[in-house]
């Protein structure tokens, strides 16, 4: 597929980056000839260096035979001018990065709507999202929700002393009484999809596929799911750190930010009348104790340094706070904090090229099954994916059992009529159900790609 | 530290391609019941493919990265050993008894050049005749690229090993994928090279004639099998091939565009007409200086036009003996044999574009003499051009004047005259072929020295490949720069 990324910043490049190893052709538009060169240098793309905003650029980098253009520069206003014009001159889908707060509440659909937009991405809003999930269950490394919102997959860690250290799988659902499947397991950096006889042991991390209710109770039987987190202090008064706000006090969360810059103090004052804002420097270590770090039930570091996040997150994990989230701009970054001890990381350009990938995917095959969500889990080494069946689907009302499935790939569920299913051998699939496929770092587009 | 898995990765394939290559002389020796060339044939593709593929299969690298510096080595021993190994069947079959002789043919071939060491070419069997050819062929679009063009290849670094063996100051992309580039390239190379063999045939020329000088023109290479080169064709063939020599000294970019119909880029080009521009005002100078020796104007322009050409392409054909020209005619074609071809096309020398580059940074430069405080951009293809580009061009302008002087230099040691001795130098670095004199285009390489063999064919490689590649490959410490603190491996 033709794609062309207008805007190679921090965003842009990963984009461009995992566009590129999806197969697409991209074409990439800046006007720093540096930027574009480092970019050719490692990846298979053409650039073209100018104006995203320059009909004759979007010309010469193919905006009219373009199946997707993406526009993520640093300015709302360039991008959405870009989209525009690519939609103009032919190209048949448009997305364009919309970051600021006021184009978000009131006018995102009426903007949508007359720039003629597939989508808005908005990464900030994005991370804050995928940080409340989290904060939702805080046991959780991660986890993401399927249509309907109902069916999750989550990824736990197995600790030391763990009740789930040593059982076979085949044993594990008569043992917590939950309705859950172990999906995927992560161990010494090695994806498995494991069959009933596999033996779970301590320090793998694990994938659940299951509704949310099920899940939690699996939690509370397993001891690790203590009270909801209801005290959260987030270090960096960003947008991200806004929106994230904003959610947590709709859910009766306690917000405590604490923000070095005293007029985005004034202004996040105004904005969250029910977050308490601290003016001082995170960085401080006898500040964030006197704020309370010690009764914090999560600590999120959100600031726009990576190494300060890492470092104070360090800190706060050494004060025993029982959340640690840790966001981070920088891939090679989020390998050290891993190191450092630190499991939750975020980082906002993954959320949002794995938004794109899946996109294009979706683009890829109109007819036929379609992906309808995907996400990246197990430190980006396995995949889930949600496919929506079609009419045209071969197999369905076929039981799975006969059914001849590839290596290394499940079926984590199936979501018929808001109702999920757990399925075993005697299941069918049928048309307009959404079935999840969870598959070792496969590059599947269709529903049909997992059958041999 | 250099990723040198990959390297061998890359040269196993190579050897392998070349195998399959040595397939179409072997089928030509085999229409042509040439038996002891047959053998030479079928021995190389097994020493090549056995090599390849033990390379391959024991070779397994810890990453797939590679930076600029593995694709300047990648690129230079890659050519290196396709000479080295292509130069055997010519001395297997016996037909070039000296082994140091049937190098300098093969490499002679590979970049394009032209220059032989043979005094009776039409000696030589079919197969080898048409493997010489074929080398021009071969080697003009480059044989990584063909590579790239045909085996899945895995990341988008192999970019380096473009920028590495396609010739030109800069090296654009046609379309997004790397692969999707060197296939399209390949694609229009082809039809073109098809093409030309389909004029000749119907001009009456045998088809294996056709197919040789087709693929030698393809590769603006030269190597004809006659001992007056193209002299004894008839002007409808000499016109033919003065179109194709035309055609494929141009930026091969020009020809995509056209088919994707943006004509409007392809008439805004200015390295196509100054070229153009100036192909014509030579062959004008060199139609009335010879005007005499033909007396009559047909004849003399297309002599004129078929030297400038040939010269201006790198390819080295001649229909005339030039050596026999007045002073003017030899030395315009001598200055031709600097300025090249148009970047992105099979021809060698300095290029167009880098004449045309420097000659402006240098106008820039003397404006500035003038006003001191002024602030002037180099503008070339409607475009800026920055100065790191300026500065590169201008370091290779040096790097390659210095090639020139030294080979010219180290020639000066065998008892030949200067301008046998001037024009053989600079005719290898360029890649062009037939000097003057004694190596002219009725002469060959045949009286040099076994020494002055190697270094014209080194020559020859530091002229196809634009020196850098092999200067940084022959550097001791692109190869062994490690710390001198001893790493503990990670658990």
């Amino acid at each position: 597929m033709n794609i062309l990324v207008v805007g190679c910043g921090k965003i842009g490049s990963t984009i461009v980056a995992s566009l590129v190893e999806e197969g697409h052709n991209v074409m990439a538009v800046d006007n720093n000839p540096a930027v574009l060169e480092s970019i050719t240098n490692i990846y298979d793309v053409m650039t073209v260096c100018g104006s995203g905003t320059d009909c004759d650029i979007l010309a010469e980098a193919g905006a009219a035979d373009a199946e997707l253009v993406v526009a993520v520069t640093a300015s709302d206003e360039f991008n959405m001018l870009c989209c525009y014009l690519a939609k103009k001159m032919g190209a048949q889908h448009t997305i364009a990065r919309i970051r600021k707060p006021e184009y978000n509440i009131n006018s995102l659909s009426f903007l949508k709507q007359q720039l003629g937009l597939s989508l808005i991405i908005n990464p900030e809003m994005l991370a804050a999202k995928e940080i409340h999930n989290i904060i939702k269950v805080p046991s959780a490394l991660k986890i993401e929700s399927f249509s309907g919102r109902n069916f999750e997959i989550i990824e736990i860690m197995i600790g030391e002393g763990s009740p789930l250290h040593n059982i076979k799988l085949m044993d594990i659902r008569s043992k917590f009484k939950a309705k859950f499947l172990v999906s995927v397991v992560l161990r010494n950096n090695e994806v498995f999809i494991p069959d009933g006889h596999f033996v779970l042991r301590q320090g793998d991390k694990i994938g659940l596929t299951g509704e949310s209710g099920e899940i939690i109770k699996l939690l509370r039987a397993l001891g690790v799911e203590r009270k909801q987190a209801r005290n959260i202090m987030i270090l960096g008064g960003s947008s991200t750190a806004y929106y994230l706000s904003k959610l947590l006090i709709e859910t009766g969360h306690r917000v405590k930010i604490t923000e070095r810059s005293e007029s985005r103090c004034d202004e996040l004052s105004d904005l969250l009348p029910k977050a308490v804002i601290i003016n001082s420097d995170g960085a401080q270590q006898e500040v964030l104790e006197e704020e309370g770090l010690n009764t914090t039930d999560a600590f999120v570091a959100l600031t726009g340094m990576d190494e300060q996040n890492i470092l104070i997150s360090v800190f706060a994990r050494n004060k025993h706070v029982p959340k640690v989230i840790t966001k981070i701009n920088r891939p090679e970054l989020s390998e050290m904090a891993r190191n450092l001890g630190l499991d939750t990381v975020i980082s906002p350009k993954k959320i949002v090229s794995d938004i794109l990938v899946q996109y294009a995917r979706a683009l890829e095959n109109s007819l036929g099954s379609n992906v309808e969500t995907l996400y990246k889990i197990m430190d980006d080494k396995a995949e889930v994916m949600e496919f929506n069946v079609r009419a045209d689907f071969k197999y369905t009302n076929t039981p799975l059992k006969s059914l001849k499935f590839r290596p290394n790939l499940l079926i984590g569920g199936i979501i018929r009529n808001r109702k999920s299913i757990l399925p075993t051998g005697d299941d069918v699939i049928m048309v307009g159900d959404r079935v999840i496929v969870v598959s070792e770092s496969r590059r599947l587009n269709d529903l049909s790609d997992i059958l041999q | 530290m250099m990723n040198r898995r990959m390297i061998l990765i890359r040269i196993g394939q190579m050897l392998i391609l070349e195998s399959i290559l040595l397939l179409l002389p072997l089928i030509v020796s085999l229409i042509y019941q040439e038996w002891s060339s047959l053998t030479a044939f079928a021995e190389t593709m097994g020493i090549t493919a056995v090599l390849g593929i033990l390379t391959i299969l024991l070779i397994k690298p810890h990453s797939q990265v590679i930076y600029a510096r593995e694709g300047f080595a990648i690129v230079s021993a890659a050519w290196i050993l396709l000479s080295l190994f292509g130069a055997l069947p010519f001395f297997i079959s016996g037909e070039i008894p000296n082994y140091i002789d049937a190098v300098f043919e093969t490499v002679s071939g590979f970049t394009t050049t032209g220059a032989t060491i043979l005094t009776d070419v039409e000696k030589m069997s079919h197969g080898m005749l048409f493997w010489r050819s074929f080398t021009h062929w071969i080697g003009g679009m480059g044989v990584l690229v063909l590579i790239m063009a045909i085996v899945p290849t895995d990341s988008g670094r192999s970019i380096h090993i473009m920028r590495a063996e396609m010739a030109g100051p800069v090296i654009g992309k046609l379309v997004p994928k790397l692969k999707d580039t060197a296939k399209i390239l390949y694609i229009l190379y082809l039809v073109l090279t098809v093409l030309q063999a389909i004029l000749l045939l119907l001009g009456g020329m045998p088809l294996f004639d056709s197919a040789v000088h087709a693929l030698g023109t393809a590769g603006t290479g030269g190597f004809g099998i006659k001992a007056d080169s193209i002299a004894s064709y008839s002007p409808y063939l000499q016109w033919v091939i003065i179109v194709f020599m035309y055609l494929f000294s141009l930026n091969f970019n020009l020809y995509y565009l056209l088919i994707l119909r943006k004509f409007v880029s392809v008439v805004k080009n200015t390295e196509l007409w100054v070229y153009t521009a100036i192909v014509f005002i030579s062959s004008a100078f060199i139609t009335y200086n010879i005007f005499p020796v033909y007396g009559n104007f047909h004849d003399s322009f297309r002599h004129a036009m078929f030297q400038v050409l040939s010269i201006s392409s790198t390819s080295g054909f001649s229909s005339a003996d030039f050596n026999t020209w007045p002073t003017l005619s030899k030395a315009i074609l001598f200055l031709l044999m600097f300025m090249g071809g148009c970047a992105g096309s099979t021809a060698g020398g300095l290029k167009m574009s880098r004449v045309m580059l420097l000659s402006k940074t240098v106008r820039r430069d003397i404006g500035h003499l003038l006003h001191p405080r002024s602030v002037s951009a180099v503008k070339f293809e409607g475009k800026t051009v920055d100065n790191n580009t300026i500065q590169s061009v201008s370091a290779y302008f040096v790097l390659y004047i210095f090639l020139n002087a030294c080979t010219f230099f180290i020639l000066s040691f065998e008892p030949f005259d200067m301008e046998t001795n001037l024009s053989a130098a600079v005719s290898c670095v360029n890649n062009v072929g037939p000097g003057f004199s004694v190596v002219g285009p009725m002469g060959s390489y045949e009286g040099y020295s076994d020494f002055s063999t190697v270094v014209l064919t080194v020559a020859m490689l530091f002229g196809r490949l634009e020196i850098y590649p092999l200067l940084l490959a022959l550097s001791p410490r692109s190869w062994f720069t490690r710390s001198n603190i001893h790493r503990r491996r990670p658990a």
